[in-house]
């Protein structure tokens, strides 16, 4: 995992789709990849009323990234300082390899120019002292950003819920 | 070299405020205001990007060559389009009179240009496309208070329990009233959700009620029963500031919750808890009196009884209910100076009819619909000439055929427009505006629980031969020796005029893209201080001017008869991702919604044979669409749904020309068809058929 993650407060997400849309801008992507993806479930009916609810994806930046170790040519890698998982365009040939490797089907590409590209959490943004653009942009302020380790105790104290039987 | 600007958004009609990053001339990053939103924006104002720089628009002036709608356009210089706009429009105004010109418009707070312009031909033909949205809601507002429905703030910050009529606050979004809405309902505010479907709004409600399409009236009459039955309204507040209290409870004295659940579907056990819980939670209550509400032949009583909900309730002028909106005035303070103000008033009535004819809608933009039969007609007077300012009727109104047929007897169209919209692409003459990032735009004043002044502030330059309102109108003006009327050589120098007075120069919105005339809010006094504007001063329950047009207060309840077997209400909608008509196009919107499909109650699609997925044909009237089926127990078995603003026939719209289907074009007939008391259309007073489409 790396130092950061961007956490969803599900019962705030209203579904609006606008974070795909916020990265997609700020990457200046074509049609095909989105970097990260809304997933729908519901509506059910709890308790008179159907309830639906929205799960926010992007890449898990994995401790050890199954997408890093498939990549021949180094171009999808983990940067040092804070194991933020990314592919470097340039070194990036095409082979789609990364794709394949990753349990999530995280990785996208770009058809156009015959590379592969995933959500790098930002980290243009992050170097400058920014939040990620899905983030930044979340109508309801569902997704926020931060250090592993501060993570929202609201995660922790719904962890614990679960944990407990 | 780096830029910030602080703007508005042009995406959809909210206008959120902005702030915009430019690169060497390009923007590359929108967000929204900080100050305002804390940088939230939705998917369609990120999207603005892809507006600017990917999708076809108008480039530069055209004339139309061949048939209207044919799709031939010759490109033109700005004089050569100006000139013949102003030469036209001069010979048809010397010929048919002043106010054979009239001029239409998606409403909004930056009018004064447009509306000056046609106040100066002498012309009181100025409307606008709200007779296919919110007219009830206003009239209705107008009936009770004398003050509209944008004259109205929805406290949520403080409000225990928001009642929503099929207003789907988190799809048909505001950014700020999406975020505020998520705030309180964390914080425990109770909302009541109340539609034909499901909607994500409704998801996070904690009261769903399905009613029975078009029975909003019936369940609103059963829950006045209720209330003024068990004595829970604010008798002080009622005794203060309405008239006609008594008979307000005569009239619901048939309408009980018994009564109503046989109209709508929702148990009168349900509707006597509900009644428990508002008493619980009043004043702090809101029922939203409804946004979009073109619909039936009695939304405007619908509407009319939510609004008296709210009197019941006291949550006027109370945190937490419905705050009366305040302009600069109510502060002490200098307004802006319209350019309007310096024009003679038109003396032809208007003709739509609105004033004289219908005394009791708003003579401010009358109706749209009622000029297709002065057009047709000619009476009171000729109408020649059309300016389709910013505006798509043939997307927002019903029945295309009847439409093109009026406008076909024009002499001229001409459509300012930043899009090729189905209208702009009927017209003679296209005057192509600049994108919002691409211009400035007049000072508007906003009216709220504090006043504000906003600007859009041109971001980047014109990727093509556009131009901007301001220039647009002070051309033509000037070709019809209307100059004075636009006492401005710069865009400057227009701002200097609306500021004149205020205290305030354009420097002054730097800071952060707005001022505020007034700083800290302030609330009416209840006890003398209510600024109503009704004839009576107070909050008019029975209302004389209604009364006077021969329409009741509130009408008994005219029951439903039910469906015949396989005929559905076609209910349109919106999704967060798309903007009515507006954005079918836009690369990246497209590409998260690229088409729309028709929900069908599960039930309902068993019994025809319709599965999930399948193709199903709609009809009515002789129009026939196909669309893929979406099947959901969560739509009345009467209705079915779909997301409006599809099925566009523009083929220079690569994405967007041919896909999904078009809602207005199933309502033929019903152009004529609107509530007579509200004035707006009534969409789903007619009947469509959907049954498996053949395969071929
Ligand atoms: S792309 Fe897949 S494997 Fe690679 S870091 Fe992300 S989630 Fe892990
Ligand atoms: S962190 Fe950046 S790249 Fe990753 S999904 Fe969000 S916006 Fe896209
Ligand atoms: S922008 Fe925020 S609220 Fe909207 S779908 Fe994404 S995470 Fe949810
Ligand atoms: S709601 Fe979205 S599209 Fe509409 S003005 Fe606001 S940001 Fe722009």
């Amino acid at each position: 995992m790396s130092d950061y993650i961007i956490f969803q407060d599900v019962d705030r997400c209203i579904g609006c789709y606008s974070c795909e849309i916020h990265c997609k801008a700020n990457k200046k992507l074509p049609d095909g990849p989105r970097l990260c993806r809304i997933y729908q479930f519901g509506p059910k009916l709890v308790d008179k009323v159907p309830r639906m609810a929205f799960s926010f994806l992007a890449c898990f930046h994995c401790e050890k990234p199954w997408c890093v170790s498939a990549c021949p040519s180094k171009a999808m890698q983990k940067r040092p300082k804070d194991g933020i998982v990314y592919v470097e365009a340039e070194k990036c040939i095409g082979c789609k390899l990364c794709l394949y490797a990753c349990p999530w089907g995280v990785p996208q590409f770009i058809q156009e120019d015959c590379v592969a590209v995933k959500c790098d959490l930002c980290k243009d943004r992050i170097d400058q002292g920014l939040q990620p653009a899905c983030v930044t942009k979340c109508i309801t302020g569902c997704l926020q950003f931060g250090r592993r380790e501060l993570m929202p105790e609201e995660q922790v104290r719904r962890y614990e819920l679960l944990a407990t039987p | 070299m780096k830029k910030s600007v602080f703007s508005i958004c042009g995406m959809c009609t909210v206008r959120c405020p902005i702030r915009v990053e430019v690169e060497n001339g390009v923007a590359t990053w929108i967000e929204g205001n900080p100050h305002i939103l804390g940088r939230s924006l939705c998917g369609k104002g990120s999207a603005g990007l892809a507006f600017h720089y990917q999708e076809y628009r108008p480039q530069g002036p055209m004339l139309r060559q061949g048939l209207r709608g044919g799709g031939q356009w010759k490109r033109v210089t700005w004089d050569t389009a100006l000139d013949y706009v102003a030469d036209k429009l001069g010979r048809i105004l010397d010929r048919y009179g002043p106010g054979s010109t009239f001029l239409s418009c998606r409403g909004g707070p930056f009018l004064d240009l447009p509306k000056t312009f046609l106040k100066a031909l002498g012309s009181p033909n100025f409307t606008n496309h709200d007779a296919a949205c919110g007219r009830n809601v206003h009239h209705a507002s107008l009936s009770l208070y004398g003050l509209g429905r944008k004259d109205f703030i929805y406290d949520l910050k403080e409000c225990n329990h928001l009642v929503l009529y099929g207003r789907n606050m988190l799809e048909s979004l505001k950014v700020k009233e999406a975020k505020d809405l998520m705030e309180a309902l964390s914080r425990g505010m109770r909302m009541t959700y109340i539609d034909v479907r499901q909607t994500v709004t409704g998801s996070k409600a904690s009261r769903f009620w399905m009613v029975r399409p078009g029975s909003d009236y019936a369940l609103n009459l059963g829950i006045i029963h209720a209330v003024i039955k068990e004595g829970v309204y604010d008798a002080e507040f009622i005794r203060k500031w309405t008239t006609g209290f008594d008979d307000l409870a005569n009239i619901v004295q048939p309408y009980t919750p018994e009564w109503a659940e046989e109209q709508t579907g929702v148990p009168a056990a349900e509707i006597h808890e509900f009644v428990r819980e508002i008493a619980s939670d009043r004043p702090k209550v809101v029922f939203h009196p409804g946004w979009m509400l073109a619909r039936y032949r009695d939304s405007f009583y619908a509407s009319r009884s939510t609004h008296i909900l709210n009197v019941l309730m006291g949550s006027v002028e109370v945190p937490g209910g419905q705050i009366i909106a305040k302009g600069p005035k109510d502060y002490g303070k200098k307004d802006l100076n319209n350019l309007g103000d310096g024009v003679p008033k038109p003396t032809e009535k208007r003709a739509d009819g609105v004033g004289w004819k219908y005394p009791h809608f708003d003579a401010g933009p009358g109706l749209f619909q009622l000029f297709y039969p002065a057009i047709l007609t000619g009476q009171p007077y000729p109408i020649k000439a059309y300016v389709c300012y910013r505006h798509d009727p043939l997307t927002g109104f019903p029945d295309r055929e009847a439409q093109r047929a009026a406008l076909d007897r024009l002499d001229l169209i001409v459509a300012l427009d930043a899009k090729f919209g189905e209208t702009t692409w009927y017209g003679d003459v296209i005057l192509p505006l600049s994108g919002y990032l691409e211009k400035d735009s007049p000072i508007a004043s906003q009216k709220g629980k504090t006043p504000r002044f906003i600007v859009r502030r041109q971001a980047i330059e014109p990727l093509y031969d556009s131009k901007p309102e301001w220039w647009i109108f002070k051309e033509l003006a000037k070709r019809m020796g209307l100059d004075k009327y636009f006492p401005y050589e710069s865009v400057q120098e227009l701002w200097d005029f609306q500021l004149k007075g205020t205290g305030f120069s354009i420097a002054d919105f730097e800071e952060k893209g707005f001022v505020d005339p007034a700083d800290k809010a302030k609330l009416f006094d209840r006890e003398n201080g209510l600024k109503l504007k009704t004839g009576s001063g107070k909050i008019e329950l029975v209302s004389p001017s209604l009364e006077k047009a021969g329409f009741p207060s509130l009408d008994i309840y005219r029951e439903r008869e039910p469906l015949p077997a396989g005929t559905f209400r076609l209910v349109f909608g919106r999704h967060a991702i798309h903007a009515h008509g507006h954005t079918q196009d836009n690369p990246l919107l497209h590409e998260v919604f690229p088409e729309n499909n028709l929900w069908i109650n599960d039930r309902v699609a068993a019994d025809l044979g319709i599965a999930e997925g399948d193709k199903v044909e709609i009809s009515a009237n002789g129009v026939t669409a196909e669309v893929k089926a979406h099947i959901t127990p969560f739509i009345h078995p009467e209705a079915v749904f779909t997301v409006h603003g599809f099925g566009r026939t523009v083929p220079v719209l690569k994405r967007a020309f041919g896909v999904g289907f078009a809602d207005q074009r199933m309502a033929k007939g019903c152009l004529e068809r609107f509530d007579p008391a509200g004035g707006g259309i009534a969409y789903l007073e007619c009947l469509v058929t959907v049954r498996k489409a053949e395969e071929v």
